[in-house]
């Protein structure tokens, strides 16, 4: 399979031009860390963001970074560490989840829209994606959005591009908001609580007026006792403060302990990448949003019908959820679940086999279906880019 | 009066009383505005020096209404504008003779709200305050707070993206919406999110919020509903020059504070906020900024310690740190007041454009410079934290030429604001009014793009047509 790794965006709008011209089906890549999420796509060359390389703009007292697709996410976070900054939505690295090797880069991480355990209080990926430039189906550089954080210029085009999953063009550089590192980070650990009562207790917190940034719930079915984490992050004198007043608010859900420094650090990074349903590895790997408090039903519906094993983030509105690759991988149940509750479940991790013949998006209803298949007309008319990796079709 | 409309469908006028007939089947009679006179109501929005009557208001109380018109619409070629409230100053709300206003302002009830889930449903015709209203007795709200937003719907602020003063930290509407339920041209009513975060397959939320209005007409949205944080306290700071005021708001940022709200009012919005509001602002420096802090009594006290410690180098001539609620209304009161006090003197209009923070005293210089040249007064109030200027351009609308030469001051303003690598519109949307500016922040490529991902929601142009896209060089589907 030919490989482009084209240096600059002008090389890359021709490769991209040619391909449209001889309708060639081409895979877009970052790191390939994440190459195995979504359905096998269907590409016959691979054009890889890879070489377009670099930090672009930093201005730590405007809270904005600039860079091209193709920049380790790993210079990205040096960077703003260096000024005491970082990006805010925490993103995931799922390479043990998934057994892959290589950099993630930032381009990829717009392009999946995966955010970790701090979107609940500082948003996804694509509310601190404020801008991006992609070369579309034609070969044309489209930028929208820009470097300044209010912005309603036209229609926001940013926004679709995050989460297409390189099937709407390749992206070449992306533009985030950026925020301060916190002065400390701590964690409240409450043992032993159930899986309706920790939701309860988390909700109770993401409620109150402490800025929760974390909320998770790892149940003792993963093979320690269960513990329920919730994270403050501030200022000294603030966090002191804020944990003060959670002790008190969640009294009723028993003592709970403070974590700070390492231990507490590796948890957060554990509960980011979905390490605690790592292992074992032969098992399929749901991540299913919905409501928060909808989380705990939803699973337990599901493991009525279904061998699994889950845990919770998003103070539980994000569930993920490992079960057997056999049959659908559960698909059937996991999507009526989910349509009881409300949400959508993505499937994560599972063989190639499996994700070429189950949804791994969640499936759309048909007016949406229609306006994302135009979508992709509007940007990808030749249809190169990723074809069949979202949907069959996309 | 520069910005041209383009010229009614004939055939459509043609046809008025017809369409008339068809749409009084649809919705009850008081819902159906014909007469002259109380059309008159609707024939502009807050960009008054524009004004167009409409074919006709609808009115309609339910989302089956709002999709029989627009599938009525669809099938008779019929251009439809949605309107929230009308207090669009970009003139986003403007309809023209052959066009019907499709008002949903009757929609504006609170479906459901879950303090648990932290969030509300709600028609879309509600008042932004009023969603805050509605869930302030369990210490929640809805954050985007803009200045109209005791009048102003959800429904106008999906459309606008709309922000406010404390957007540093809690986002613009898009980042506080969850779902909608939008009711497409054809009239196919489609549910977008929910009560859960993200989306699957293409972010179409992100898409419907800020489209003006052009990709269909929302009836419902779910949005995030906070909880309030424990108290607030602002500080004053004023400044002997624009670039130590920003470069104090540079330092803050820098030191890892995040703001509520920072606001800035150079020295004309300050003289005419204080001469309305006496809420003490200072009279003798160039630049103030109200810097607004959350938290426990203690948390702000210990942040405001730290802010002021920081601006020290900066030597602000006055520092006011409030001690009491009365103080923090005090030193709000002027802000708040600011568009009002203007009107009172003058007749301006007020822009929208946003730079990157660190061009603040270049881009204010500018400003001055580009106002004066026409012989006009401008005042600037805005978002210091985000680069969201508002600059108050003064003129005399007795005096002929002088709205035109205001127009045209602001014109080079967001050109200019462009130039710095900002945009011409941070909240207040394109509209009309700065619909024929596109061409200086896009490519025709990008613009070209754009209408193409709008022809999926409306290949004919019939939703808010004239607005947002230049009228030379459209594209259909």
């Amino acid at each position: 399979m030919t490989a482009y790794r084209p240096g600059i965006e002008a090389e890359a709008c021709a490769v991209i031009a040619d391909a449209a011209a001889r309708g060639t089906p081409l895979c877009i890549a970052g790191g390939g860390t994440k190459a195995e999420i979504g359905r096998p796509a269907q590409g016959e060359a691979t054009l890889s963001a890879a070489g377009l390389d670099g930090i672009t703009l930093y201005e730590p007292a405007e809270l904005v970074i600039a860079a091209r697709a193709g920049t380790p996410l790993a210079e990205i976070e040096r960077t703003l560490a260096e000024k005491n900054q970082r990006l805010p939505f925490e993103p995931p690295d799922h390479r043990a989840l998934l057994g892959s090797a290589g950099e993630p880069t930032i381009g990829a991480v717009a392009a999946a829209n995966l955010s970790g355990p701090r979107r609940i209080q500082a948003g996804a990926v694509r509310d601190s994606l404020i801008g991006v430039r992609l070369v579309n189906g034609r070969g044309e550089v489209v930028r929208s959005g820009g470097r300044v954080m209010k912005n309603v210029t036209g229609l926001d085009l940013v926004k679709l591009m995050a989460g297409s999953w390189g099937t709407l063009g390749l992206i070449t550089e992306v533009t985030f908001k950026v925020l301060p590192e916190a002065e400390r980070v701590a964690t409240l650990l409450l043992p032993g609580l159930d899986d309706a009562r920790a939701i309860e207790a988390l909700c109770a917190a993401v409620a109150s007026p402490f800025e929760v940034t974390g909320a998770a719930h790892l149940p003792v079915a993963l093979g320690q006792e269960a513990r329920t984490l919730i994270r403050i992050e501030g200022f000294s004198f603030s966090v002191d403060y804020r944990l003060g007043e959670l002790r008190r608010l969640l009294r009723r859900f028993g003592a709970a302990e403070v974590l700070e420094g390492a231990v507490a650090d590796a948890l957060w990074c554990a509960v980011r990448d979905a390490m605690p349903l790592a292992e074992p590895r032969d098992k399929v790997l749901w991540r299913i949003s919905t409501a928060p408090k909808r989380g705990p039903a939803l699973a337990l519906s599901i493991a009525q019908r279904l061998e699994a094993r889950w845990f919770y983030d998003w103070s539980g509105g994000l569930v993920w959820l490992a079960t057997e690759p056999s049959g659908d991988a559960g698909a059937a149940v996991v999507r009526a679940a989910v349509k009881q509750a409300g949400g959508h479940a993505t499937l994560i991790r599972a063989p190639a086999e499996v994700r070429a013949a189950v949804e791994v998006f969640e499936p759309l209803p048909e007016p949406l279906m229609r306006v994302t298949r135009d979508i992709k007309a509007a940007f990808d008319p030749a249809r190169i880019f990723n074809p069949g990796r979202m949907y069959a079709g996309i | 009066m520069t910005i041209a409309f383009p010229t009614p469908d004939a055939t459509i006028l043609a046809r008025r009383e017809d369409i008339l007939r068809g749409l009084s089947r649809l919705v009850a009679p008081e819902a159906l505005i014909v007469s002259e006179d109380e059309r008159r109501a609707f024939e502009t929005d807050g960009l008054t020096a524009y004004r167009k009557l409409p074919l006709a208001v609808v009115l309609p109380s339910t989302t089956e209404e709002v999709a029989a018109v627009m599938r009525f619409c669809h099938e008779n070629r019929v251009k439809v504008v949605p309107r929230g409230a009308g207090t669009s100053l970009a003139g986003g709300a403007i309809a023209q003779e052959d066009a019907i206003i499709l008002c949903i302002a009757k929609m504006n009830r609170v479906l459901a709200v879950d303090f648990e889930n932290r969030t509300a449903r709600v028609e879309a015709g509600i008042t932004n305050l009023a969603i805050s209203q509605a869930v302030a007795h369990e210490g929640f709200f809805y954050a985007p707070d803009p200045s109209s937003q005791l009048a102003c719907t959800i429904a106008g602020n999906i459309a606008m993206n709309s922000g406010g003063a404390h957007c540093l930290k809690y986002g613009v509407t898009t980042n506080n919406l969850l779902g909608v339920t939008l009711v497409m041209n054809d009239g196919t009513v489609v549910e977008i999110g929910g009560e859960h975060l993200d989306s699957p397959g293409y972010d179409l939320l992100g898409l419907i919020c800020g489209s003006e209005g052009q990709l269909g007409v929302v009836t419902e949205a779910v949005v995030r509903i906070l909880r309030a944080a424990e108290g607030a306290r602002p500080a004053l700071m004023g400044f002997e020059t624009v670039e130590d005021a920003g470069a104090c708001v540079a330092a803050i940022i820098g030191a890892g504070i995040i703001p509520v709200a920072i606001e800035y009012m150079d020295r004309p919005a300050i003289n005419i906020c204080e001469a309305f509001a006496h809420a003490g602002y200072p009279l003798d420096v160039e630049a103030m900024l109200i810097i607004e802090v959350e938290g426990s009594d203690a948390e702000c006290e210990d942040m405001l310690r730290r802010i002021v410690e920081i601006a020290k180098p900066y030597r602000p001539k006055t520092l006011k740190v409030s001690q009491s609620e009365a103080e923090s209304a005090a030193i709000w009161k002027g802000r708040k007041s600011a568009f009002g006090a203007t009107g009172r003197i003058s007749d301006y209009i007020c822009m929208d454009g946003t730079i990157p923070t660190g061009q603040l005293p270049y881009v204010l210089k500018r400003i001055d410079e580009i106002v004066t040249a026409k012989g006009l007064r401008v005042a600037n109030v805005f978002h210091a934290g985000d680069g969201n200027l508002h600059p108050l351009i003064l003129f005399d609308i007795n005096k002929p030429g002088e709205m035109e030469k205001a127009e045209r001051a602001g014109e080079e303003i967001l050109k200019l604001c462009v130039e710095v690598g900002g945009c011409l519109t941070g909240e207040h949307g394109v509209g009309i009014e700065k619909r024929d500016l596109m061409r200086c922040q896009f490519t025709e490529a990008e613009l070209q793009q754009q209408m193409r991902v709008r022809a999926v929601f409306d290949p004919g142009w019939l939703l808010n047509p004239a607005k947002v896209f230049p009228l030379e060089g459209r594209v259909a589907a």
